[in-house]
This record gives structure tokens, C-alpha cells and sequence, in this order.
């Protein structure tokens, strides 16, 4: 990564007052949204939304065209153009027409853009921003941080001392107090503006209204004192129907901000009269900048579905640490990643994109149901496409798609790594891998892996057998975790089969990008593990299961290979992850729990694959109960814990900070040990927990099972 | 479905009172603006929008309050504190009142004042925005104008402040006599 992007990223993380608003705020948001949607079916709406959206992306022209005959018929001018140049000019005709000398704006990310307010500013024209989050950015020469609350980042002194030179008083940095000093400051603004610009949270075909949301009322004002209204739209906020403006609007002000609705909802349909009689000039300019292409794209068309609610960034475990400037000028967060690739440029999203770390909360709470971690994997699908991989990375994994050469050398590693070690741990790295180390210990690797341990394991003979996909960390870090999950199978009669040939799962060739080496990867297991017949293809990593389960399949799907995916599906039906597994063999009564048992108070943490992509989170509590603990859930128990596979390598500045969240969590529940399904989220935060001291104990949910085995 | 509207509208910091008769409602409205310092002087008029609602009463009572007025233009908008208009639905899961604002005069009364004090029949309550859109269709109206509580910011410090642009208070008056102006 450039040193301008991490640096970007460390100012960012070392701001106090950014992440403190961002964290405190997401915390907030995550409580008024579900209070929002009490007694909404969500998925049912969002499943509403995304049809309709979905609808209006298959038919973009058809809807421009349908919008633009209607909204005409009315009285209004409509103006369609792809290019953000002649949406420039075309205002600044119209300007010039009427003698226009000063704007007053209302929010509109598209004007952002598109630039506008500099080529206006240029062109002679004042141009005042009017919602307060967006006027204060421009008091202080910025750009918007946050989709919804552009000045999200600043504080109430920056404000003040901002404001204080505006109206040339010293101003104290009580808020109603700053609140009132904007709003006599633009009072005149309004009073005078020759023109008004609004953007348009909503483009309805069938009756060429355009529908503006505010909480302020600035749009009113915007779109009431002037004499000339332009609004610009995206093409992909279009609809088809009247109706569906009630379907959009029951889901965005609650998702947006957790309000039932926003305070003002204007539909503007066709010109109205002004305050002197004459009738409003009503512009309409419909852009598309690059997002017919992106409906023509059969993977990025579902992007055209989004509402601009910004959800996807309010619960971003790592929006909420670098706010919306390391994301770049205007579109941010997880949908903004997508959106700067395709309205900006490819290579724009190169840095950026690298940020997420695909825990999948943003796709839990999207309303328009799109599947943005997804479509971030795509983009750094293409962008490896393009630009080829990273010399280092190509080195790896040439060595990852050579089993026995990446075994050997994890082998290697287990003695190399020897001076490091201490107590099962690697505490302190030299130099440049330093940082790895940096707030968590790597576990060491264990000296004998779980592929020659296994071989000493005498199983009973059993009728039903179980092929066990190990993944990388259980078999060459946490063998013992291998061995409790042979061992509770054992019990329920499953003798447990180890493939030898099984190898790396590609997870992490695939979340770099690296498509081919990840095919590869899945053929290679594919071969081992249906080799034998078994019932089952059990793993106890989470990521392991999901690559199983369904990303051989995605992977073949993405580079357009056919050969192996029926047996990719094969594959994909035998597999179950350990907690699903275990769960049902004890509802079954194959397999029996110590009875009676007080163990004391647990707390467990949800991993990101199980949770939202596996939607396990009951089984492993059950279980847990059902052997004698008492759980005790932390707050944000289903948020990542920094992990991310080698993203925690690739960006320790931001994992850093999730994982001591994560740990801070953990501790307020006062409980003795957590529990958690995944091996990269032990090695996380057990390595977290040994370098920042606490006497929690960090145990895999296979461990604490297997010694509760009833004899 | 008052009691819903009531609730809600509440919860986003609106007032709402309701009278049974439009005499009543006009006692309301007078004592209401003589309380809150209405005067004839810029800064404390009081501006109401033509609406059915005044049809229907003596206007006389109002005419000796100094500083009301039912000429309404935008430089008598800018400088006025009060603003009265008549609405023509109401949305009962959201607190949401609805108008016809086609006529700008509607908006300026209710958008550059600081108080709002919106009129409506309480026959005009409907369920939700689904049974709106089937009542109320840009054919009708250029400008649709939906109002949910007062004009509120959380733009500097997430800190939820009342009052930016639009009305700090929103007052909302149901008469059960007015019929509806649908």
C-alpha cells in the first residue's frame, strides 16, 4: 500500500475526536435502528425494495425516457446526459441565462460528484451549501466524511471557531447556540439566491416527481424562494410506480438515521408557482456518469438498488475507526468503495477497497439487500486481473498452490520461529514484522501438526464416517483442537477420516484477489476430500467451511469454469461446520453431555463467517448451556474481532484498535473464558488477551465440549 | 388512530392538542398567540394561509389580535414568528402531517416561521403512507409536502438540536367539526 494511504489511515485512527463521535455513534445506531424497525418484517421490506430497484436497474432508459415525457408534460425541463461535464454546463447555461449570481444548494452527492461547486465558484457564481453538516465543510474547506453526516468528524469547538470567523464574534461551543448562528447566518442566503440546486433521494417514472428528503427543511427553502430549481439525479434513483416512493421511504429514514421518517418529505411534481405569481423554471438533469454500464455488468448491477442510507458505513467496524476521508472525497464507506471504482475509476478503488474486511455486517443491515462484501471481493477480482498481484504476494502463493511445498515449510517455520517463542506464543517480531506483534502474539507453530498426530489417534471402528477438513491454523497451530473434534465424533459413533492431500482452503488468495490460485486451491481439495465416501465433510473454522461450502463454487463461477463444479456442489452439500454438527448429534441422542454441571459464567463471540455467512449463532450457545456453562453475552458479540486473515497483517493500524475493543468487551462481562468456533479469531484474541495482559481464558467452543463428554 | 398520530408526533417533539368545535379551536389558536407574544411588530406577526378552516368561523375575534394577518408574502414570511396553516392528512404511524403545498404561500408559513401551528380535521387521520399515495397524486398537487415534527440537525456532534432551518416548534390542532378538505 502507499505510504499516503496508510499515513491517511494512522491520522485517522490517532484522531481522538473522529473515532470517539464515529464509536460512539455507531454503538448508538445500532440500538435506534432496531428500535426504528420494531414490528417491521425487514426482510420482507428489504426484499421489496430490492425487486423494485432491481426492476428500475433492468430498465434504466425506459424509466429515463418514461420520466423525462411525464415530468415535461407537467412543465418541467428535463436534461439527460452521461457526462459530468455537460451537467456543469448545462447549469451554468442556465445561470448565465437568468443572470444568476448566487445558489443556494441543498445536499446532493451527485453535485459532489460532478465537482460543481468549484466550476461554479469559478464561473463567478456564489454557491452556498445549506444543510449544516455540508455548510461547515465548506466553512472549512473540506469534503464530506460521511454520506449522511458529512462533518460527522468535527468537533463542536472546530465548529465554533469556524463560525466565530464567519460572523466575527467570538462564539462559545454550546451547539443550539452554533445551531441558531447558521441559521440566521443563511436566512439571507435563501432570501437572495437567484437559483436553487437540490439533488433527489428519489425519481418516480410514472409521474416525474422527484422526491427530496430533509431534516433541516433546507430543501424546502431551496426548492420554495428561488426562482429557479435544477435538480440533479442519478439515474439510479429512479422507480417505476408512484407507490414504491412509500416502500423506499418506510426503509431509508430508518436505516439512514433510525427515524420513522425525516422531518420533511417534499414530492415535486412539475413547477409551481413563485412568490411573486410567475411559475418556478424547473430543471430536472437526469446523469448517468458510467451507471448504465454498471447495470449492463451483470455483477454490479444489484449496486443500483442502494438508497443512499449509509447503513453499510454506520456499522463498519472499520468506518467507524477511520471515518469517511481514508475512503477518499465523496462516496465512502462500503458502498462507496463500489461506487468509487465505477464513478470514479477502477484504480481510484485500488487502496481503498483493501479496507474491507469482510466481516458481512454491512450485508446483514443493507435495505436494498446488495451484497456488498461481495462485490468489494469482485473488485479486487478485477483489479488483480488488471494489474497483477503484488511481487511478495505472487511469491506466497506460488508456494500456497504447492502443497507439500507450503507444508514444509509451515514445517520449517515451527523451528525457525523457535527463538521467538515463548509459552506457545510469538511475542516480538523483528523489524519491518514488527508490527505484527504489535498488541497480539502469533501463536507459535506447534511442532508436531495435527496430520501426524492424527495417524497416533486409535478411533473405535464406526459405521458412519466424517472426513475432517482441518484448515491451516488447526493443523499447524491448534492441532489440539483437531484432536477434541475426533474425539467428540468418536463418541457419537463417527470415525473421523483425515485426507491427507487436503490443503489451504484459498480464503486467503481469494480475499486478495487472487481468483486462479484459489481455484486452484478448492480443485485440490476437492480431489481429497470426496476421494472416500463419508456423510460428512466436517471443519471447525468457520472460513474453511464457507470456502467449502460456497466459495469453490463462486470462485469456478467468477473465472467461468465449468469442469468442477458439480463436484464443487457435491462437495458443498457434505459439508457442515462443527457446532451445526455436534448440535444435531446431541439432538439426536447420539451423543451425551456430563449432566448437572456448574462450569461457571462464559461469554462467547460470534465469528464472522459462522454468524452472517453459516447463520449459526444458537448451536454453539446451546451447546455450551446444555455442558454446564452460563452465558453471558457481551456487548457487540457479533462484531469482528480484527482478524480478517492476513488483513490483520496487511493493516495492523486498524485491526489494532478492533481487536482492543473486542478484548475491552470481552472483559466487561466479567466472565473466566470466551468462547468462540473459529481458530483465526483464537489465534486473534488469545494473542491479544497474552500481550495485554487478563487472566480470560480463550478456547475454542471443540475444546470446552470435549471435556464434558459424558462417559 | 388519533392516539397513534398522538404518540408519535410526540416522540419527534410535536404539540398536539385537539378541540371538539371550531370555536373552540379558534380560542386555542388566539390564546395561543396572545401567550406566546404575538405583537404588530416585525419579528412577532403571525401569518395565516388561506384554508377552508377560516370559511367556516366569525372572523372577528381575530381581527382585533395585533399582528395576524392573512395576507401572506415572503417578506411578511421572513419576519414573522408565527405561521398557520390548514393540512390536509394525517399519517398515524409515522406523526406525519400532510399537505397540498402546490400554492407557495402554504410553504412560507411553514417553513421560514419559528412556529408552526398546523390545522386539521381529525377525520383527515390515515393509517400509513401505503393509504396516502392512493388518496393524494401529483396530478392533483405540484408540491406534496410531508412534515414529521419540528426542523432538526444532529450534524455537529450527533448532538440532536431543534430549530435549524424550518420551525423550532411544531403545534398541531385537530378539530373534530372541521371536515376534512379532501
Amino acid at each position: 500500500m502507499e505510504t499516503e494511504f496508510k499515513e491517511s489511515i494512522n491520522k485517522a485512527v490517532n484522531n481522538a475526536n473522529l473515532t470517539g463521535a464515529l464509536g460512539k455513534f455507531s454503538e448508538a445506531y445500532k440500538v435506534n435502528r432496531a428500535k426504528a424497525y420494531e414490528g417491521i418484517d425487514f426482510e420482507e421490506l428489504r426484499g421489496r425494495i430490492a425487486e423494485l430497484k432491481s426492476y428500475a436497474a433492468g430498465h434504466l432508459e425506459q424509466l429515463s425516457e418514461e420520466f423525462a415525457k411525464n415530468a415535461e408534460a407537467r412543465g418541467a425541463k428535463v436534461y439527460r446526459t452521461s457526462e459530468p461535464a455537460q451537467v456543469r454546463e448545462y447549469i451554468l447555461k442556465v445561470a448565465r441565462e437568468n443572470g444568476v449570481k448566487t445558489v443556494v444548494k441543498s445536499k446532493s452527492m451527485a453535485t459532489e460528484e460532478i465537482h460543481l461547486n468549484q466550476y461554479l465558484e469559478e464561473a463567478g457564481i456564489k454557491v452556498g451549501e445549506t444543510d449544516l453538516g455540508e455548510w461547515i465543510i465548506q466553512l472549512a474547506g473540506q469534503t464530506p466524511s460521511h454520506m449522511v453526516m458529512p462533518a460527522i468528524h468535527m468537533t463542536k469547538e472546530e465548529v465554533s471557531d469556524l463560525f466565530s470567523k464567519e460572523v466575527n464574534e467570538r462564539l462559545s461551543s454550546d451547539i443550539p447556540r452554533l445551531v441558531k448562528v447558521a441559521r440566521e447566518q443563511l436566512r439571507p442566503a435563501f432570501l437572495e439566491a437567484d437559483m436553487g440546486i437540490s439533488g433527489g433521494n428519489i425519481a418516480v417514472a410514472e409521474t416525474g416527481s422527484i422526491v427530496l428528503m430533509t431534516n433541516e427543511g433546507n430543501a424546502r427553502l431551496v426548492t420554495s424562494l428561488p426562482k429557479i430549481h435544477i435538480a440533479l439525479v442519478g439515474i439510479e434513483k429512479l422507480v417505476a410506480k408512484y407507490s414504491d416512493v412509500a416502500t423506499i421511504l418506510k426503509a431509508l429514514p430508518r436505516s439512514a438515521t433510525a427515524q420513522l421518517l425525516t422531518s420533511y418529505v417534499s414530492i415535486i411534481s412539475g413547477p409551481s408557482p413563485n412568490t411573486d405569481g410567475s411559475l418556478k423554471d424547473l430543471h430536472i438533469i437526469l446523469m448517468d456518469n458510467r451507471r448504465s454500464e454498471m447495470a449492463a455488468d451483470p455483477k454490479f448491477k444489484q449496486a443500483l438498488q442502494c438508497i443512499r442510507c449509509a447503513s453499510c458505513l454506520n456499522v463498519c467496524p472499520v468506518f467507524r475507526l477511520v471515518g469517511g476521508h481514508v475512503f477518499g472525497k465523496i462516496y465512502t464507506g462500503g458502498i462507496g468503495t463500489i461506487l468509487t471504482a465505477w464513478f470514479d475509476e477502477l484504480k481510484k478503488s485500488d487502496e481503498i477497497q483493501g479496507l474491507c474486511i469482510q466481516c458481512g455486517a454491512c450485508k446483514d443491515v443493507c435495505p436494498a439487500k446488495i451484497d456488498i462484501p461481495e462485490l468489494i471481493m469482485e473488485i479486487r477480482r478485477r483489479l488483480v486481473k488488471d494489474q497483477g498481484l503484488p511481487m511478495i504476494q505472487k511469491a506466497i502463493y506460488a508456494v500456497v498452490n504447492n502443497r507439500k511445498l507450503f507444508h514444509g515449510m509451515l514445517r520449517a517455520a515451527s523451528l525457525a520461529g523457535k527463538p521467538f517463542t515463548s509459552g506457545g506464543f510469538v511475542r516480538h517480531l523483528p523489524l519491518f514484522l514488527a508490527d505484527l506483534t504489535d498488541g497480539r502474539s502469533l501463536p507459535a507453530i506447534a511442532a508436531e501438526p495435527f496430520r501426524d498426530r492424527f495417524k497416533k489417534i486409535k478411533q473405535p471402528k464406526c459405521r458412519e464416517k466424517a472426513a475432517f477438513y482441518a484448515g491451516c491454523l488447526i493443523d499447524f497451530a491448534y492441532p489440539e483442537m483437531g484432536e477434541s473434534l475426533v474425539k467428540i465424533l468418536n463418541k457419537a459413533g463417527i470415525e473421523v477420516i483425515f485426507p491427507e492431500d487436503q490443503t489451504c482452503c484459498g480464503a486467503p488468495a481469494r480475499y486478495n484477489g487472487a481468483y486462479e490460485v484459489a481455484a486452484g486451491n478448492a480443485v485440490d481439495n476437492i480431489k481429497a476430500l470426496l476421494a472416500e465416501d463419508v456423510r460428512y465433510v466436517v471443519s471447525a473454522c468457520p472460513t474453511c467451511t464457507v470456502a467449502l461450502d460456497h466459495e469453490f463454487i463462486s470462485t469456478f463461477e467468477s473465472l467461468g469454469q465449468t469442469e468442477w463444479i458439480p463436484q464443487a456442489k457435491e462437495l458443498a452439500a457434505k459439508t457442515i461446520d462443527f457446532s451445526t454438527l455436534v448440535k444435531k448429534l446431541v439432538d439426536e441422542g447420539r451423543l451425551t453431555l456430563k449432566e448437572g454441571q456448574q462450569l461457571g459464567t462464559i461469554t462467547y463471540h460470534d465469528s464472522c463467517h459462522l454468524k452472517r455467512t453459516l447463520k449459526v449463532s444458537e448451536q454453539p450457545r446451546e451447546l455450551l448451556g446444555k455442558a454446564g456453562y452460563q452465558i453471558k453475552e457481551m456487548f457487540e458479540c457479533d462484531t469482528c474481532c480484527g482478524m480478517g486473515g492476513s488483513y490483520s497483517m496487511k493493516l495492523p493500524e486498524i485491526s489494532g484498535p478492533i481487536l482492543q475493543r473486542k478484548l475491552r468487551n470481552i472483559r466487561e462481562t466479567g466472565a473466566a473464558t470466551v468462547a468462540m468456533d473459529c481458530p483465526g479469531c483464537v489465534m486473534q484474541i488469545r494473542g491479544g488477551f497474552d500481550q495485554s495482559g487478563g487472566d480470560v481464558k480463550v478456547r475454542h467452543t471443540v475444546e470446552l465440549l470435549a471435556e464434558q463428554l459424558k462417559d | 388512530m388519533y392516539e397513534q398520530f398522538k404518540a408519535r408526533a410526540e416522540g419527534v417533539s410535536a404539540e398536539v392538542f385537539r378541540f371538539n368545535t371550531r370555536m373552540e379551536t379558534v380560542e386555542f389558536i388566539s390564546g395561543f398567540l396572545r401567550r406566546e407574544g404575538i405583537s404588530d411588530v416585525p419579528g412577532s406577526y403571525a401569518l395565516w394561509a388561506e384554508s377552508p378552516f377560516l370559511d367556516g368561523i366569525d372572523r372577528q375575534a381575530l381581527d382585533k389580535i395585533g399582528g395576524l394577518k392573512f395576507e401572506v408574502t415572503r417578506d411578511l414570511a421572513a419576519v414573522a414568528r408565527f405561521g398557520i396553516s390548514q393540512m390536509n392528512w394525517a399519517m398515524a404511524d409515522t406523526g406525519t402531517l400532510v399537505q397540498d403545498s402546490s400554492a407557495v404561500e402554504q410553504r412560507l408559513v411553514s417553513s421560514l416561521t419559528e412556529i408552526h401551528i398546523a390545522l386539521i380535521s381529525t377525520g383527515s387521520i390515515l393509517p400509513d403512507m401505503p393509504t396516502l399515495l392512493t388518496r393524494l397524486h401529483p396530478d392533483q398537487s405540484a408540491y406534496i409536502a410531508m412534515i414529521t415534527g419540528a426542523s432538526r440537525t444532529a450534524d455537529i456532534e450527533r448532538v440532536l438540536t431543534i430549530g435549524v432551518h424550518g420551525p423550532s416548534r411544531l403545534v398541531i390542532v385537530f378539530c373534530d367539526e372541521l371536515e376534512g378538505a379532501n
